[in-house]
């Protein structure tokens, strides 16, 4: 056993290497790009495992299904709304029998530090009838995505371990155990457990729900599930989820008595731990980071046994994150005393996009161009020109997710408000917008589609893009727009008034055309031009 | 023993090294270590900031609590004064006092510096001042740890070790600049003993 000391995403990563992961595939989302970033670090060194950014979520899962089938172990990395995209081959896949051991590591954002949503994947996890572990420190994070790895054997079914930001972004010291070797090669014998056909899926729905039973008995045993009783005090019980107890634990030491305590990081849920403590104590207290999930599940809709406090009640905040001070009301402690200095006062520091960054410029021309139009409607996307729906480029009215600029803007013209024009991303262009761009080819819509291509994945730390930047107009060309509307142009601020005159131009087509806008990525090109002075 | 550290400033100003360094000190003393970051969009120029928890004890949570935060350390004035509820009653601020003004309602800066300079236990250092005397401004943050280390429960050798295995990749020039930058820093912490721990508190 040696020690290090590692970001929580990267005690995953170790974990999956350890585990024999033959390949690990993702797509780059925050809090969760890390993992695939020490993966692919330690690969350069290592010659392995494989480690590839992808397309979305939904092409690395079912990419990793593969991996699976032919016997061998492999991760899947995404962030919390990756997980909507992935979501079809996810909640299928709990009815195949997973061969070689597959893991999600899902990284949920609650407080929304870099997300449209904060969604909790527990629910995810209890839609497909799987095992989900919810490690609370970065320990945790290494030997339950190692564990994960053998219950996915175990139990022939997908694992998700789920992560949130303040652990995944979190260092501390982990001790980390002996590598296993990868896996042997070994197809699925009988492939009728991999055909989901109606007929042969509905043998595979009964056998997901035949295991029910047997996910249950590993939860209630499962030491990730600890109940510890205090026979003296029956006041009220604590039942805590991920990081809530690390807050609760913060606080213990201020509490007059120790209630009793059930920890639960393992799931479905212990039901006859959660039983157990029901029976000891007059009212329950719930604090679990993210969602009600548990909460919801123990008061039902009929009336409650016992009382149950948590975020549905009202006594700790349901939105946000928790912290080692919201969770003190509950537990009966009063507010600590701060020290105030007409903070609130203070003005905000919005991020905001870098000094040069090519984006401005397009904004800049896309300004001019869009100047003389009364009404017209700008959508934007996922990345960092989202920042630019703020002052002072003001440019985007909608951000949804992941390619929906160019489907909202088409249903808006089809609608009758034009000019139309979506902002997107050249990452997420190949992530999600090349369907609604065909959708848009196939109808001719009246509308602009600006491609901002940077040659990087920027907002998450300048990864590069699945299919390098020249190979973008082929994939524009080859949905079918029309070839005398699909224009380049460079984004720089010596061009501004050229681009606003061409973009202008296209605004005033009545068709579809798509202008993709080509300047590097200000950091990626100051992260090469060190690599080459070096 | 804990020390909690709330370390904040500007995206691209330092501060995860800032945590790397003094992180990395203590775990040379053998001290358990936390340190929370945050990654991605508020990297973008936006405020940062970083909970850096010490202990001779296993350190449970991330996050530090509101009230008990031994020091605050900022790369930057205005962003000092946003974490203030951090600090414990006889907690202290350290701060540069150079302003990044990358917003348009940047306040006066000599009326924030008057609201640092209210409080009792703060440690005002011209670190971009210093830092050019290093040899370059980028190294701001090395001279605010240098600031810090008198009352951090790490020794200076182990921070001085710490930038030393995290700038020995950038080469000999940098790694000199950095080090230089933290003595200097090092050099402003003589007042510290103007401030006898628990004895001055904090208006609350």
């Amino acid at each position: 056993m040696s020690e290090m000391v590692l970001l929580g995403d990267e005690a995953l990563a170790i974990a999956a290497i350890h585990s024999g992961i033959s390949v690990a595939y993702g797509y780059p989302g925050t809090p969760s790009t890390e993992i695939m970033e020490f993966i692919q670090e330690y690969a350069k060194k290592e010659g392995r495992p494989k480690a590839a950014w992808c397309c979305n979520e939904k092409t690395a899962y079912e990419e990793a299904l593969g991996v699976s089938f032919v016997g061998r172990r492999a991760l899947v990395t995404m962030k919390h709304v990756g997980l909507n995209v992935a979501a079809d081959p996810f909640i299928n896949s709990a009815l195949l029998a997973i061969n070689g051991g597959l893991v999600l590591a899902v990284a949920d954002d609650p407080g929304m530090h870099s997300s449209q949503n904060e969604q909790d994947s527990r629910f995810y996890a209890d839609f497909a009838r799987i095992i989900c572990l919810e490690p609370a420190n970065q320990q945790e994070v290494y030997e339950m995505t190692r564990e994960a790895f053998e219950l996915s054997e175990r139990f022939q079914i997908p694992v998700m371990v789920r992560l949130v930001t303040r652990l995944a972004h979190s260092r501390a010291p982990v001790r980390v155990g002996e590598a296993e070797p990868e896996k042997p090669l070994h197809k699925v014998e009988d492939a009728k457990t991999w055909m989901l056909l109606p007929a042969l899926a509905r043998i595979r729905w009964e056998k997901l729900l035949g295991r029910q039973k047997e996910l249950l008995d590993f939860s209630e045993v499962s030491p990730h599930n600890c109940l510890e009783l205090n026979e003296d005090f029956t006041e009220y019980g604590v039942i805590t989820t991920g990081l809530a107890e690390n807050y609760y634990e913060e606080n213990l030491p201020e509490m007059q008595v120790k209630p009793s305590h059930l920890h639960i990081g393992a799931y479905p849920l212990p039901v006859a731990k959660i039983r157990k403590l029901a029976d000891r104590v007059r009212k329950i207290v719930i604090l679990e980071e993210g969602y009600a999930f548990l909460e919801r599940k123990l008061r039902g809709v009929l009336p409650p046994a016992l009382p149950i406090v948590g975020k549905e009640s009202g006594d700790v905040p349901e939105a946000g994150e928790l912290n080692p001070d919201n969770v003190r009301a509950v537990l009966g402690l009063g507010k600590r005393r701060v020290f105030k200095l007409e903070s609130e006062k203070l003005p905000a520091r919005p991020p905001q996009l870098c000094l040069g960054c090519p984006h401005t410029d397009t904004f800049a021309a896309m300004k001019k161009a869009l100047e003389s139009f009364e009404r017209r409607v700008v959508t934007s996307d996922i990345g960092c020109y989202a920042l630019g729906v703020l002052p002072p480029h003001s440019m985007g009215e909608t951000l949804v997710c992941m390619g929906a600029s160019i489907g909202i803007a088409k249903g808006a013209s089809e609608a009758g408000y034009r000019p139309a024009v979506a902002v997107i991303g050249d990452s997420t262009f190949l992530h999600s917008g090349i369907s609604p761009l065909v959708d848009a080819s196939a109808a001719d819509t009246d509308m602009t589609v600006v491609i901002m291509d940077n040659e990087a994945v920027g907002m998450t730390g300048g990864q590069a893009t699945v299919l390098p930047s020249f190979q973008l107009e082929k994939v524009v060309k080859g949905t079918g727009v029309d070839l005398d509307h699909v224009k380049i142009i460079e984004a720089r601020r010596s061009k501004i008034e050229e681009n606003a005159v061409l973009i202008r131009k296209e605004l005033e087509y009545s068709g579809l055309s798509v202008i993709i806008s080509v300047r590097e990525c200000i950091e990626t090109a100051k992260i090469k031009k060190a690599g080459v002075e070096k | 023993m804990k020390y909690d550290i709330i370390l904040a400033g500007v995206g691209g100003q330092g501060v995860l090294s800032v945590a790397a360094v003094i992180a990395g000190g203590a775990v040379r003393e053998r001290l358990f270590v936390k340190q929370s970051e945050v990654h991605g969009m508020s990297q973008r120029g936006g405020a940062v900031m970083s909970h850096l928890r010490l202990s001779d004890q296993p350190v449970s949570s991330d996050l530090i609590a509101e009230g008990t935060a031994a020091m605050v350390l900022a790369m930057e004035p205005l962003e000092s004064l946003r974490y203030v509820k951090y600090l414990s009653p006889d907690g202290v601020l350290v701060t540069s006092t150079n302003p990044v003004r990358n917003i348009s309602d940047y306040p006066e800066l000599d009326g924030l510096l008057d609201r640092i300079k209210s409080l009792t236990r703060q440690r005002l250092v011209d670190a971009q001042g210093l830092a050019k005397e290093a040899g370059s401004t980028r190294a701001t943050n090395m001279v605010m740890v240098g600031a810090a280390a008198a009352g951090l429960p790490v020794k200076t050798q182990a921070l001085e070790q710490a930038i030393r295995d995290l700038f020995a990749s950038k080469g000999e020039e940098i790694l000199e600049i950095n080090l230089r930058a933290f003595r200097l820093g090092c050099l402003k912490q003589a007042a510290w003993s103007f401030l006898p721990a628990r004895l001055q508190r904090l208006p609350i």
